[in-house]
Parts: C-alpha cells; sequence; structure tokens
C-alpha cells in the first residue's frame, strides 16, 4: 500500500508540473494543446544536457550541477516551445487548436530524434534526481510518504503553490485572468495583452516541461518511454478536473497517478483490463465535467476567452 | 473660445479597410463641459470615440490635450492625459468583483490590497451618490449596476474626461434620471463629460453642446440652448425627417392570438411569468412595457414555443384555416410556419437571430435552408433580399458578402428585422428593434411595423422608450416582475401612468 501512494505521487508529480503549466496558459486564453510535445521536447532537453554533463564532468558530477542544467535546460526546451506557439497565435493569429495538435506531434519527433542520438538510458543521471533526505529512512511511513522523494516531486508542489498564490492574490494574476477571461476588457484597461499571453504561455510551458523530466527521471528511474504525450494529455484532462485550480491540482494529480497506476498493483487483472484502468482519469474527468456543467457555477467554469484570438482592431 | 479646450481633435481621420469611418473630424470639448455627439448608425460615433481613448488609432490628424499636441497610442496613454471612456458594450470581467474590476490594469507602486481598494470605491461611489457593493461579482449584476462599476471605474483612475457611448440605451427611465444627475455632479466637479447617444430629448435635456457627424463627417457643433429636435435631426440625417409617427386607427380586427394564465418557471425554479393573459389582434400593434428583466423575453418565447409553458394556453387562430390552434403543443419550427415570427434583439445583438461570422445573403438563409429542393444551396432568393433589405433600410455596408459581425449595431439589426419582416407573418413579435438605432433607422422600423398592421398582422412591440410606444401602440400592456400590472389605451395613456404600473407589482395576474 505504501509503495502504491509513494508510486502514485511520483506518477502524480508529472501531472502536476504540466496541469500547472497548462492552467497558467489556459488563465492567459491560450488553449495549448501542445503540451504533450511541450512535455516530450522539455524531457529530451533536460536528459539530452544531463548526458552531455555527465558524459563531461565523469566522476566528479556534482549534485547541484547534475539537477540544475537539466532542469534549467528543460525549462528552456519548454519555454521555445511556448514561444513557438504564441508566435504563431498571438502574432500570427493562427488557429489555436491546430496549432497545439502541430505543436504535439512536432514535439515527439523531435524529442524522439534527440533521444535517439543519446541511447534513452539515463539511470545514472537519474540517481541525482531520486536521491533524498538522508533522514527520511528513520522515520518509518512517514518518512517514506513525505520526505523519501527527489527534488523535482518538491519543487512541483511548490511551483503549483506559488503559481496559486500568484494567479489569485496578485495584481499580475488578476490581470492575466482578465486577459483570459475578456481580453478586450483588458486591453482596454491599459494592459498588454499579447505581452501576458506570451509571457504566461512560456512559463506555463517551461514548467510543463518539466513534468516530461520528471516522469523520465523520477517516477521511471531514467529509463526512457515512448510514451510521454499520454502524461501530456492526462496532464491537460487534469486542467479541467481540478477546475483551473493548481492548488487542487496537487491532489487532484496524485489521484490520477494512482488511478494511472492502480492495475499494476491489484493481482489478477489480465492485460486488457490494465488498458481500462489506465482509462480511469479521462472517465474521472468527464464526470466531473458533467458535475460542474450541471451546478453551472460562473466560478467554475474556464476562461471565458479560451481558444479565441484577440486583435484589438476587430469587431 | 478663448480659454483652452480640455481636449480639442484636429482633421481627425481613420479608414478600415479603404472606407472611411472617421474623414477630417473637428471637435473640441471645454474643462466642466458636457457635450453630446449625436450621429446616424455607421456615421463613426464610437470609432471617434475609441480614438481618444486609444482603442484605435487615428490614421490622419492630431489631438490636442489642455492646448499641447499628445498621441494616444494604447488606452494606457488615455490614462494618463485622463481621459476614461465607458464602452457600449461593457468591458468588464464576468468572474471578477467590482473592485477587483475597477483596480484592473492599475500600475502602482502601493502593496496590492483589495480591502483598501474597496474602501476607495465606496468613498468615490458616497461621493457622486452611486448605489454599488464593492464586493458583488458582475455576472450577478443587473445592467445599471454593471454601468455603475464602468463609470466608477473611471473615475477611480482620476479621469477629467469622460466618454459614455450610449449610456441609456439599457436604463429604465428612473435608471436614466439617476445618471443624468450624477453625471451633473460630475460637470459641476469640473469634468468635461462628452455623451454619445440617439435620443434627442436627452441631448436637449443633458448637454450644454451636441457635435454632430453624418457619415463619418463632422457637421457641426451647436448650443443645445439653441437647438431644437428638428434642427438636429436636419444636421444628422442631411435632410428633413418627419417626426411623427402615422398611426391607422386598427382595421378588421379580430382575436388572432389568446393568451390564457401563461406561467412560465425559469432554469432555478424561479417564477417568471404569472398568470399572464392578454388577446393580441390582428390589425392592432400591442405594445408591452416594463423594465428590463420583467418576463418580457419569455412571454415571447413562450409563444415562439423557445420557452417551456408550465401552465396556462397559447391559441392561435388561423387566418388560413379558421382553426384554432394551441401553440403549447408545437415546436419552434412549427409555431413559425404558422405564421408567428419572432425578432429579438437582444442587448448584444448577435445573441439571437444572426451568426456574426457569416454574410448577410447567409444569414438570410438561416431562415429558408429548408425551402430548397435540390441538393445544393439555393443563392439567388436570398441574395435578392438581402439586396433589397440593403436598399430598403439603408443598411451601410460594402456589399451582401460582408460578415455581419462587421457591420455596426444598428445595421445588424436592420437586417434582423428586415430579414423577419420578410416572411410575411401574420403575428409579429418585435422586442427591441430600435434598440441603439438612430433615429432615422428607427423611423423605418416603425413605419416598417405600421404597414404589418395594415395588412392585418398583429404586431406585438416590446419596447424601452415609452415615449415611442404611446405614439406608436394601439393598446399597451404593462407588466412587472412576470405579471401583468394593467392595460392602457395608448392614446390616452401618458408615460407617467406607465411608469407607475411598471414598478407596481400585483401578486395576482391582471387581466387584458
Amino acid at each position: 500500500m505504501l509503495a502504491f501512494l509513494v508510486s502514485s505521487i511520483r506518477l502524480g508529480m508529472a501531472f502536476l508540473f504540466g496541469s500547472t503549466g497548462e492552467t497558467i496558459t489556459e488563465k492567459s486564453g491560450h488553449l495549448n494543446l501542445g503540451i504533450p510535445g511541450v512535455m516530450c521536447v522539455g524531457a529530451s532537453c533536460g536528459c539530452f544536457a544531463e548526458y552531455l554533463y555527465l558524459s563531461a564532468a565523469g566522476p566528479d558530477a556534482n549534485y547541484f550541477l547534475a539537477v540544475f542544467i537539466p532542469i534549467i535546460a528543460t525549462m528552456l526546451g519548454g519555454a521555445v516551445m511556448g514561444l513557438i506557439f504564441s508566435f504563431l497565435t498571438v502574432t500570427l493569429r493562427a488557429n489555436q487548436n491546430v496549432t497545439g495538435l502541430a505543436l504535439t506531434t512536432f514535439g515527439v519527433g523531435v524529442s524522439d530524434y534527440m533521444i535517439a542520438e543519446t541511447g534513452a538510458v539515463y539511470s545514472k543521471g537519474s540517481r541525482f534526481f531520486t536521491s533524498s533526505f538522508p533522514f527520511a529512512e528513520d522515520l518509518g511511513w512517514f518518512g517514506e510518504l513525505f520526505l523519501s522523494h527527489g527534488i523535482l516531486i518538491y519543487l512541483a508542489i511548490i511551483i503549483a503553490l506559488v503559481s496559486s498564490f500568484v494567479l489569485t492574490k496578485t495584481r499580475v494574476g488578476l490581470n492575466l485572468r482578465s486577459v483570459g477571461e475578456n481580453p478586450a476588457t483588458a486591453d482596454a484597461a491599459g494592459i498588454n495583452v499579447s505581452r501576458y499571453r506570451y509571457a504566461a504561455t512560456c512559463i506555463g510551458c517551461a514548467i510543463a516541461g518539466l513534468g516530461g523530466l520528471s516522469f523520465i527521471m523520477d517516477y521511471l528511474n531514467g529509463n526512457w518511454e515512448y510514451c510521454i504525450d499520454a502524461i501530456g494529455w492526462l496532464a491537460i484532462a487534469l486542467v479541467i478536473f481540478t477546475v483551473w485550480k493548481p492548488s487542487i491540482a496537487i491532489i487532484g494529480s496524485i489521484i490520477f497517478g494512482a488511478l494511472y497506476i492502480a492495475s499494476s498493483y491489484i493481482t489478477g487483472v489480465s492485460f486488457a483490463s490494465k488498458e481500462i484502468f489506465k482509462m480511469l482519469p479521462y472517465v474521472v474527468t468527464i464526470v466531473v465535467l458533467v458535475f460542474t456543467s450541471i451546478r453551472n457555477k460562473r466560478d467554475n467554469q474556464p476562461p471565458q476567452s479560451l481558444g479565441l484570438s484577440y486583435f484589438r482592431e476587430e469587431r | 473660445m478663448a480659454e483652452t479646450a480640455a481636449i480639442e481633435l484636429k482633421n481627425i481621420s481613420k479608414y478600415f479597410g479603404g472606407k472611411a469611418a472617421n474623414k477630417n473630424v473637428n471637435l473640441s470639448i471645454n474643462t466642466g463641459e458636457i457635450l453630446s455627439i449625436l450621429g446616424e448608425n455607421g456615421s463613426g460615433k464610437t470609432t471617434l470615440m475609441n480614438m481618444i481613448a486609444g482603442i484605435y488609432f487615428p490614421d490622419e490628424g492630431q489631438i490636442f490635450i489642455d492646448g499641447k499636441e499628445v498621441v494616444i497610442r494604447s488606452p494606457r496613454d488615455a490614462f494618463k492625459y485622463k481621459i476614461g471612456m465607458i464602452h457600449q458594450h461593457f468591458k468588464l470581467v464576468d468572474v471578477f468583483s467590482a473592485t477587483e474590476n475597477i483596480i484592473l490594469g492599475i500600475e502602482n507602486k502601493e502593496k496590492f490590497d483589495l480591502k483598501a481598494a474597496a474602501n476607495r470605491v465606496k468613498e468615490i461611489s458616497e461621493r457622486y451618490g452611486f448605489d454599488v457593493d464593492p464586493m458583488k461579482k458582475i455576472h450577478e449584476m443587473s445592467v445599471s449596476e454593471k454601468q455603475t462599476v464602468e463609470i466608477i471605474k473611471v473615475l477611480y483612475r482620476g479621469a477629467d474626461i469622460l466618454i459614455l457611448d450610449e449610456p441609456t440605451a439599457v436604463l429604465t427611465p428612473q435608471e436614466t434620471q439617476k445618471l443624468f444627475s450624477v453625471l451633473r455632479k460630475m460637470k459641476d466637479d469640473g469634468k468635461s463629460i462628452i455623451i454619445i447617444t440617439h435620443k434627442l430629448h436627452e441631448v436637449l435635456s443633458l448637454s450644454d453642446r451636441v457635435a454632430v457627424l453624418r457619415k463619418g463627417e463632422y457637421v457641426g457643433t451647436v448650443r443645445t440652448a439653441e437647438a431644437d429636435e428638428a434642427i438636429l435631426t436636419e444636421m444628422m440625417v442631411g435632410k428633413k425627417v418627419s417626426l411623427n409617427i402615422e398611426r391607422s386607427e386598427p382595421k378588421n380586427c379580430e382575436e388572432r392570438l389568446i393568451i390564457k394564465n401563461l406561467n412560465c418557471v425559469d432554469r432555478e425554479g424561479v417564477k417568471i411569468l404569472n398568470n399572464v393573459s392578454f388577446t393580441a389582434h390582428s390589425g392592432e400593434i400591442l405594445g408591452i412595457a416594463g423594465i428590463a428583466g420583467s418576463g418580457q423575453r419569455e412571454l415571447l418565447e413562450a409563444i415562439a414555443g423557445l420557452q417551456k409553458v408550465n401552465e396556462g394556453e397559447i391559441l392561435y387562430n388561423n387566418p388560413k384555416t379558421g382553426e384554432c390552434d394551441n401553440l403549447r403543443d408545437k415546436t419552434p419550427m412549427q409555431i413559425r410556419d404558422l405564421g408567428v415570427r419572432l425578432s429579438f434583439v437582444p442587448e448584444d445583438r448577435l445573441g439571437m437571430g444572426l451568426v456574426g461570422n457569416m454574410d448577410i445573403i447567409d444569414n438570410m438563409m438561416l431562415r429558408s435552408y429548408r425551402k430548397g429542393h435540390s441538393m445544393f444551396l439555393e443563392r439567388k432568393g436570398p441574395r435578392d433580399l438581402a439586396e433589397k433589405i440593403i436598399k430598403d433600410l439603408e443598411v451601410v455596408t460594402p456589399d451582401a458578402k460582408t460578415p455581419v459581425r462587421r457591420l455596426s449595431g444598428g445595421n445588424i439589426q436592420k437586417i434582423l428585422v428586415g430579414r423577419e419582416i420578410a416572411a410575411a407573418p401574420t403575428v409579429l413579435m418585435a422586442a427591441y428593434p430600435v434598440r441603439g438605432l438612430d433615429i432615422g433607422a428607427s423611423y423605418t422600423i416603425y413605419n416598417l411595423l405600421n404597414k404589418q398592421k395594415e395588412k392585418g398582422v398583429a404586431v406585438i412591440f416590446v419596447g424601452e422608450d415609452l415615449d415611442v410606444l404611446i405614439e406608436l401602440c394601439d393598446r399597451i400592456i404593462v407588466i412587472g416582475s412576470g405579471s401583468i400590472t394593467g392595460t392602457v389605451d395608448a392614446r390616452t395613456a401618458t408615460k407617467e401612468e406607465i411608469g407607475l404600473l411598471m414598478t407596481k407589482s400585483t401578486a395576482h395576474g391582471g387581466e387584458a
């Protein structure tokens, strides 16, 4: 049971990065369906950077560099994807759905290429990411559940909490939400809509990219698997599941993680029914959508201008 | 003028796709003055104001503030010069509270503090006599409350020049009076106010001077004291317009539509129509008066089959067959085919009836697509109809293939009303058909309705302007909180009488 929970958390945090990033992006009115691609690119940039650093440093690899170089590389990779998305949708006013889907296909392809170049196993690098507080083992179940994790797990929670605070309690958050709700209003209020959309999308994608890194380096212990895009789609589902609130997403992501791996921990399920279990997060998301739609509370709806481009002089 | 104007425009021009929306406009506003901008639909009033507010950027010309030339590139620049605009379509975020909307976009060094901001909002409200709860969410507010928030928003930013784009279009007479007294207070406070409106009597009662635009060009400015309705209309339209509605006596009246004890509840289970009963006759215009949101919309929708009826009957005497049908059991499509037509002009104009991204011809086809017999679309009929409407109602549009969304509000409306009338109905329900329309266009619509009446159509007219209701209709029923509070003869009734009935709410339904 304990191992199940710990695994759920480790997988869940990959979702959490993705959904926090996507929530920030969506709050600006951008429906970025490119998140799966962003996570792929993020993960492969991170892995690539780790591979380069470790081969350069050899045995003297330093913990901080071995952790932060990939994190920075991942965020940069994600941000570049965000930049492409924003450039296409804000500056060139392309359709967001089409752009996002194109970005997903593109991202999967790019990462496949980068990974093929480096050999697809990063267990050496992964050790840096999974090492945790040395005293965790002495604290029994408490230690294992809360303190045994690698740096990315804590980072995910911190980012989610900070995002939640920024979105609800600061001027920047208020401005950002107004851009997503009603860009014409924000514009009339003197807010630079394009700048906010660019920034939110790039930051969001940088954070989402970390989800890919977390999935490979932490959850899979450095074994590359070609299914990061599935994690990306679930992260988008999680955004809906948590009604656009990163703080709720912390719990939601663990639930998603648990549902996703539940089949492996229940004995006596066939291969086919395992796949049904993996479907559960989506089913839950649909149920949540049904309930929020029935209740129809204005506060739990997606940003009003989600998916719509804004151009000032158009009527 | 000896003093320098608070704001002065010189030779301002703005083009949209080669078409001039404003051409060589000169305008000035003094401190502590209320200036009205008058003009027909599409004459470029809103465009001009948007250039002052930084939404659009002028293609040619100069803007001076306090005698110095300025460049206003964005709304932020406008705030810097203490200009604030209250838009016709409110620029508010629905899920935010009043205070959040008010402080939106303000950048200062102070800590982000909603409570302090809310207190300042209260302060401003008290100073000018507003009544608003700073913590209330916008989507829970009435139209007039939303407008109040908009005004406080610009005052909060310390605006000295306020621009109001058709502020009274959605207000009741009482709310309008309240707004005007607030505006006068601001004027006494030394603020300059520019107000765009179509309603001549408002112009005359409120403003110091009136500037008139016609087809994007500046016609002139007159002092209100020296103007009257006829002069202003002539300036606006460029020719003399008769401001009388020719009302004929109803002829060949038959009972066409009989509503009996109609009861409806909305989705939340709140009763919106309470025992409504009345009869609409053929060859008569029946007016419905009431404060916005008193159930007028639901009543018409119930007749059109778009609103579920919980109790009561809607009986329709079919003139062709002589039979009596109960519309309650019919689908909207069947009701339409019987000749009962609804033309509802919602506050946002595009909400019901037209598809913004489609062109005028395609919007005509929305009503006739079932008539085609071949597999392919037949565009000829709709095109002719579109062109006829453009010609008859003087719709300002490059051509019939322009997406409806690109037209100005009044022109969109003409298309909507024109299409419904073209269907040769036996019952025509028109809700707010002249909402936001200028004088010329309004009278075109009134005449259209009168023609329908003479043809023997039962016209039901839901209107906002009591003066018009009294002039146009034969009978007026007054609705208050979902019940009929009275029926008056439009030929003898006074505005005060109707206004009193509007605010009265009876527990039991009245008979009409």
